[in-house]
């Protein structure tokens, strides 16, 4: 396949470790941001082919991990009602909320829905005036455009029944975070490739400078990740903290300037919670002021609603890579995809269900 | 790290099951891990001695007067009805007689039975009819005997479908997902995942429905021709159907308590069901086929298993795909891309596309 199969090659995979070996001359702990990331490293097994002393810290970059547990209970809250049709990505159906998830609820006879575009839910919401439809907006830079679009969508069909939880996340106060964690071992980053081609690399370029850090917008194919590693390996070596482009095909330093302009027009930035990292502040996305109507937690009341994370789960250092799943004493037994106790288990990309797919043990 | 020390998935179960989760969740008809526990934690059990012991197959051999007889029945709920390649009529013939097939029966007749949703409009009732009989006729196995049931609105999808099916033991055939030995070449008969592609994207209006068609057909005569060239040395047939190749390869080494080593270059996927497999972040070793069949054959008669599959048209793309190994019981695994080792597990669930 064009823009694939090019970028699996074997021989050019084994030149590309064959390089790494040869400019690795002393031990580096690198992380990889994107969720999507993880999931070819773990799933092709780069990471055991890489050369002694190169580290693979896995970053806290899916979208379905870091949703706070308070919101998923919102969600839960706000899918139970009798008017609601409840719209979200498929992945989110079955994290596990305080009590239940969304998929149990379902088979209770909530009305849950999944779609592979929030334009859906606004067609949706269209065609049923009787229901309230509300789209469960989660996700880095790279879905946020297009949840822009629906809400911009919704408000020109004056759409009263089209709501959406939202909770996105942003990808450089996430890597301030770690990098301001006091004991925090990574030494370079290789950014998500897919967020940098919605907003670019601008805003990478003051934070590998002030932690003289490098960052290198990489890609998600196997060869890409190994490009990135050796990339960043290299500035290491050389010891220099720059903001290189490994996925050039993708992306540009200024990113899609028409879909940074729908992120600016509805949402406005605001402090997040992660789950398992904690409150960073300016680390999300929220509506804008002029957008509050479309706001799911406003109309349905939920804001009140706390939760307490699950006591054994350790997603917080997991997702922060100060710990790796194996360390955990529920991995594997007590928390599988089929029964996790938080988030990391439950999407492909949520760096313990990687694991756990991949058969690696404790 | 080890393949060896890997989590046994018997073990990764949780100890104190959510009161929430008693009920029947979607996930539990998709093929994988929840479809086996419903059948293994709560239908076998309740069945008690009514059910003899043994590895689960698709169908069940059954010694009468002398004849050996192989019978096997399946339930047929999708939606749309209707999809490229085919709908719920060619589904219900293809399957039934598929499954008769993987235990080496020649399939002799079909019982079938409709549950028709109130409301239905007659003419797709006539045109599901018609493709039953059109797909029966063509394999040349007789609807013989039937039922039908018309539900409330609601109570139904329109139509389902249960298809029995019978046939006589083929000569020489003798098939067991228990049976596959180390040094077993496997071997699949065609690419796979175009079914559940083209029916996720029909149903959700997906547009990968133009470039992609159901596989359904039926592969008796692809197995008969199979058993011809090899008899007994072939060990094991199974057609992927949900839960996908990598749920049957490991309901296989399961039962057989061999590992299974398949190479991921190895498999074969269209562009097309690649290209939506991508987009949807979806497996394509997790995704549903109706029209291929994989085999495991003693490594001395490989050659000529292929050589015959390669002369059907059902069997044309068929390749080598991997290879059972005494390490690892119970386990498969896929040697990547890059060329390390990782392991292939069942869908735990429903497939559930990801966010970005």
């Amino acid at each position: 396949m064009k823009y694939l199969d090019e970028y699996r090659d074997p021989a050019v995979a084994r030149t590309l470790l064959h390089q790494l070996t040869q400019v690795a001359t002393t031990p580096w702990a690198l992380m990889e941001v994107c969720g999507g990331q993880t999931h070819t490293l773990v799933r092709q097994g780069i990471d055991e082919l890489l050369p002694a002393g190169i580290r693979m810290i896995h970053g806290p970059g899916c979208p379905v991990c870091v949703t706070p547990l308070e919101l998923i209970d919102k969600a839960l809250a706000i899918a139970a009602r009798p008017e609601v049709t409840f719209v979200s990505f498929g992945d989110m159906l079955r994290v596990p909320g305080t009590s239940t998830d969304l998929l149990a609820l379902k088979a209770r006879g909530a009305d849950v829905r999944v779609v592979y575009s929030p334009m859906d839910a606004v067609r949706l919401a269209a065609a049923r005036p009787d229901r309230q439809v509300v789209f469960f907006a989660v996700g880095f830079e790279t879905t946020a455009p297009a949840n822009a679009m629906a809400v911009l969508h919704a408000a020109a069909l004056e759409l009263p029944n089209f709501s959406m939880l939202v909770s996105h996340v942003l990808v450089p106060p996430a890597i301030t975070a770690i990098l301001d964690a006091p004991d925090c071992e990574v030494q370079g980053f290789l950014a998500a490739g897919h967020v940098c081609a919605v907003m670019g690399w601008t805003e990478y370029e003051p934070i590998a400078e002030r932690y003289r850090v490098p960052i290198v917008v990489t890609g998600f194919e196997p060869l890409d990740l190994l490009e990135g590693i050796l990339m960043a390996v290299r500035q290491l070596e050389a010891g220099r903290a720059e903001v290189e482009n490994q996925y050039a095909r993708a992306v540009y330093r200024d990113g899609n300037t028409a879909a940074r302009d729908a992120i600016q027009r509805v949402f406005h930035v605001t402090d997040r919670t992660w789950r398992g990292i904690g409150a960073i502040p300016t680390s999300g996305l929220a509506l804008a002021a002029e957008f509050t109507d479309y706001d799911a937690e406003r109309r349905f009341g939920v804001g009140a609603i706390h939760a307490v994370e699950h006591p054994e789960c350790i997603a917080g250092a997991i997702l922060t890579g100060s710990r790796v799943p194996t360390d955990c004493a529920a991995y594997g037994t007590r928390c599988t995809p089929r029964t996790p106790l938080g988030a990391p288990m439950v999407s492909t990309e949520g760096t313990c269900a990687a694991f756990f797919s991949a058969g690696r043990t404790r | 790290m080890s393949i060896d020390e890997t989590v046994d998935p018997a073990q990764a179960v949780c100890p104190v099951p959510r009161a929430e989760d008693e009920r029947v969740l979607l996930g539990h008809g998709s093929g994988g891990q929840l479809s086996a526990s419903l059948i293994r934690e709560v239908i076998v059990p309740e069945l008690g001695r009514a059910t003899p012991p043994g590895p689960l197959e698709d169908a069940a051999l059954l010694p009468i007067g002398g004849v050996e007889l192989v019978i096997s029945t399946d339930s047929f709920v999708v939606n749309p009805l209707f999809f490229p390649g085919g709908d719920i009529g060619t589904l219900a013939v293809h399957g039934t007689i598929n499954d008769v097939a993987m235990r080496g029966g020649a399939p002799a007749a079909l019982a079938l039975a409709f549950i028709i949703e109130e409301g239905l409009p007659l003419d797709d009732l006539r045109r599901v009819a018609r493709s039953v009989g059109q797909a029966a006729s063509a394999a040349g196995v007789p609807v013989v005997t039937g039922d039908s049931k018309v539900v409330n609105r609601g109570a139904a999808d329109g139509i389902f479908i249960t298809t029995t099916g019978i046939g006589r033991r083929m000569p020489g055939a003798a098939l067991s997902a228990a049976a596959p030995r180390p040094g077993d070449v496997i071997m699949l008969s065609g690419p796979i995942g175009s079914h559940g592609v083209t029916v996720l994207s029909a149903r959700e209006g997906l547009g990968f429905d133009g470039d992609v068609t159901s596989d359904s057909q039926a592969l008796h005569r692809l197995v008969r021709a199979m058993v011809d060239a090899a008899g007994p040395a072939i060990h094991t047939l199974r057609d992927p159907t949900r839960g996908g190749l990598a749920s049957a390869l490991n309901e296989i080494a399961q039962a057989a308590e061999v590992g299974v080593v398949i190479d991921d270059g190895l498999i074969p996927v269209s562009p097309a069901v690649a290209a939506a497999c991508e987009m949807l972040g979806l497996d394509p070793l997790h995704v549903a086929n109706e029209g291929c069949l994989v085999a495991f054959v003693a490594p001395d008669a490989a050659d000529d298993v292929l050589v015959a599959m390669r002369a059907r048209p059902e069997g044309a793309a068929a390749v080598r795909i991997g290879e059972v190994v005494a390490e690892h019981p119970g386990r498969v695994t896929a040697r990547t891309l890059v060329g390390a080792r990782r392991i292939v597990d069942m869908l735990v669930g429903e497939q559930l596309p990801r966010i970005c």
